[in-house]
């Protein structure tokens, strides 16, 4: 087995709701919304880790956490820095296979080396990039925030590399221009370019694509696949397109309600789904075949997500699903294995 | 005759840097009980034309030249008020883009389907409830619904609403401006599955307009792909899905990731023209992978390649296609 980077365990993220004047009044418990519920996986080295499913189930949170804009509730967050970072980090935060708990307090020097491992790309590059700075500018920025590149000339130098990598090419020809006079392709590359020109090792890319025209998707999609070539790269991919999924994810991780009700590679999750979820989710995805005008599409399921902030007791899919029993209303579903590999959270395929 | 037939159509954006040609030189006709599914990418002129075929063209964009025919009258020539008496609802109505936010939170759902009876049909509030739960019905919703603001309902339920909202003068044409877009995958399912019943159910002529083919496979009879305000390609959606002929419909295709299998995709290189100024000859010479001499010169004319199945690209013109 490959090596793991990332291990995720019974990570969690509740978001506090605000009281109305009655509810402080009478002392009601202050409610959370659970966008992240324990959450158990591992990211292996060279991979690329796909979190798909819905609006609102929690896979965006989970990308914030790991990469720590967003402090978690509770859990771990255990991550295997370089040979170089973990050669300057004291070994009293890192336990005996190498990892560093991202979840523990960290001294700031050790925190920012850290961080400059895990980088995000998130997915509206209209607005992640700076409508006020220089494609030079946004991409000098993370270094002088890190401290690479000593003098101008040399920064210059890793900026030009960085926007050839992302065949923004001649460089020269981009560096003066501010992001409006990008397209939407360009944008996600510079995007792609702030983030890995601190050489990460771990990426998380939110929706990456889903802003741009499906003429170019490809483009971007092929643009992560090229960029991982000859280095120890992972991705956490975030979407909620199955299809992207399928295309470029090594394993799948599906997310209702702040929790993982399936985990396997990309061909056990698509072309053999068990948890009834998955197969409604693959069963709604439209493909371009014009013979199914004739049929009305069968969903299993009904109904939508309901709010994360009351979340069904027992298994959270329960009042969806069509082989709801007994136990689902009262108990929640371990995640059991059912083949090497391939996890699957349902009372249907545990023992009870 | 045809339920629509637009002829020669051109809509312009009058801007400071000059006209946009958002919708340049189009035709095409529907028939009653026909889907027609228009694709293309963001900028091609798609939401303009179907803001055009309900004459309602945001300034600074306005109608230029050209025919809308709706049951034999022109309506890229009627007035304001005429308009709004006669097609809007009536004939022809539409389903907008981010429809969940068409919605007005302060209005009950009846309030807000009773409108258009009272004040169209002139029906009192009793007999447009009758008609409304009739309709709810008919959308998969019930009569819960009536006393509901919109921010009480889920994004699918609104959008059910939505489309009875768009149903409830019984109109000849629905046009529906990425109807699903906003929505999440099941729930796109459960809209396209109402979308099928409608049509069966209403015999109604459907614009479907949206850049997701996939979409448009799941409902049209009859497809037309735009590019830079033209239509390039128009056919069945057995013609076009299944035979594309012009370079930008299969890059096009080629680009969608599916997911009952592995096939490599590919992407269009470049990016679309911009409607100011656009490219001399064939609009899409810049970024085909085909482009000879005579497509930078010449515009291609939309030919005939088999019967219903047309296509503009001197590829195909060369070869000997008809007018």
């Amino acid at each position: 087995m490959s090596e793991v980077v990332f291990r995720a365990k019974g990570l969690k993220k509740y978001f506090p709701l605000r009281r109305s004047m009655k509810e402080i009044l009478t002392l009601k418990p202050r409610r959370y919304v659970k966008a992240v519920d324990g959450v158990d996986f591992d990211i292996k080295v060279g991979e690329v880790f796909c979190l798909v499913g819905e609006s609102g189930c929690g896979k965006t949170t989970t990308g914030r956490l790991i990469t720590r804009l967003l402090e978690p509730t509770g859990g771990l967050m255990l991550y295997k820095p370089t040979r170089e970072t973990l050669e300057k980090v004291s070994p009293k935060y890192v336990d005996k296979d190498g990892y560093v708990n991202l979840t523990s307090k960290l001294p700031k020097r050790i925190d920012k080396m850290l961080r400059q491992e895990i980088q995000i790309i998130f997915q509206d590059p209209f607005g992640s990039l700076d409508p006020r700075m220089t494609v030079y500018s946004i991409l000098k920025e993370p270094l002088i925030v890190h401290n690479i590149g000593d003098s101008e000339e040399e920064r210059r130098e890793i900026i030009y590399r960085a926007l050839s990598e992302v065949k923004l090419t001649p460089p020269e020809q981009f560096i003066n221009r501010y992001p409006h006079m990008l397209s939407g392709g360009q944008r996600q590359r510079v995007a792609f370019a702030r983030a890995m020109i601190l050489r990460p090792t771990l990426v998380v890319t939110d929706e990456p694509v889903s802003m741009l025209d499906v003429s170019i998707r490809a483009e971007i999609l092929q643009l992560m696949l090229d960029m991982q070539a000859g280095r120890n790269l992972s991705y956490v991919f975030i979407t909620h397109d199955l299809a992207v999924a399928n295309y470029l994810c090594t394993r799948i991780a599906v997310m209702y309600l702040g929790k993982i009700v399936e985990l396997g590679t990309a061909d056990q999750v698509i072309n053999n789904p068990q948890h009834p979820y998955t197969k409604a989710l693959i069963a709604a995805v439209p493909e371009p075949d014009p013979k199914n005008r004739f049929k009305v599409r069968e969903l299993p399921i009904t109904g939508e997500v309901p709010s994360a902030a009351e979340i069904p007791p027992g298994c959270r899919f329960h009042p969806r699903c069509p082989y709801a029993m007994d136990i689902c209303r009262r108990e929640e579903p371990p995640l059991l294995e059912v083949e090497p590999g391939h996890y699957v959270a349902c009372w249907l395929h545990a023992k009870h | 005759m045809s339920l629509l037939e637009v002829k020669n159509l051109k809509t312009y954006y009058y801007t400071l840097r000059g006209a946009v040609r958002a919708v340049d030189n189009v035709s095409l006709t529907l028939q009653k009980g026909e889907v027609l599914g228009i694709a293309g990418e963001s900028g091609c002129g798609k939401s303009t034309l179907a803001w055009s075929l309900i004459g309602y063209v945001p300034p600074p964009g306005r109608i230029v030249d050209g025919n809308i025919l709706i049951d034999g009258k022109d309506i890229a020539k009627m007035d304001e008020a005429a308009l709004r008496k006669e097609i809007r609802w009536k004939k022809v109505s539409m389903i907008f883009q981010g429809a969940m936010n068409a919605l007005t939170p302060v209005f009950t759902i009846e309030d807000q389907l009773a409108e258009p009876l009272i004040v169209h049909k002139g029906y009192t509030k009793e007999e447009a409830r009758e008609e409304i739960i009739k309709l709810l019905k008919a959308v998969g919703l019930d009569e819960s619904f009536l006393k509901r603001y919109p921010h009480e309902l889920s994004g699918g339920q609104k959008q059910r609403i939505v489309i009875a909202m768009a149903l409830i003068l019984h109109p000849d044409l629905v046009i529906a401006d990425e109807p699903t877009t906003a929505l999440d995958v099941i729930v796109q399912a459960q809209i396209m599955n109402l979308f099928k019943e409608v049509k069966k159910k209403y015999n109604i002529g459907m614009i479907f307009i949206t850049h997701d083919l996939s979409i448009i496979a799941e409902i049209a009879d009859k497809v037309a792909i735009m590019y830079a305000g033209k239509i390039i390609e128009f056919g069945t959606s057995d013609q076009v899905f299944l035979n594309p002929q012009h370079p930008y419909t299969q890059g096009l295709l080629k680009s969608i990731p599916r997911i009952r299998s592995k096939e490599k995709i590919s992407w269009i290189p470049g990016v679309p023209p911009d409607l100011v100024r656009p490219p001399a000859g064939c609009r899409f010479h810049p970024r085909c992978p085909y482009a000879m001499d005579i497509c930078r010169r010449e515009e291609p004319p939309l030919l005939e390649v088999e019967p219903g199945h047309y296509v503009a690209c001197h590829l195909i013109a060369g070869k000997g296609g008809k007018k």
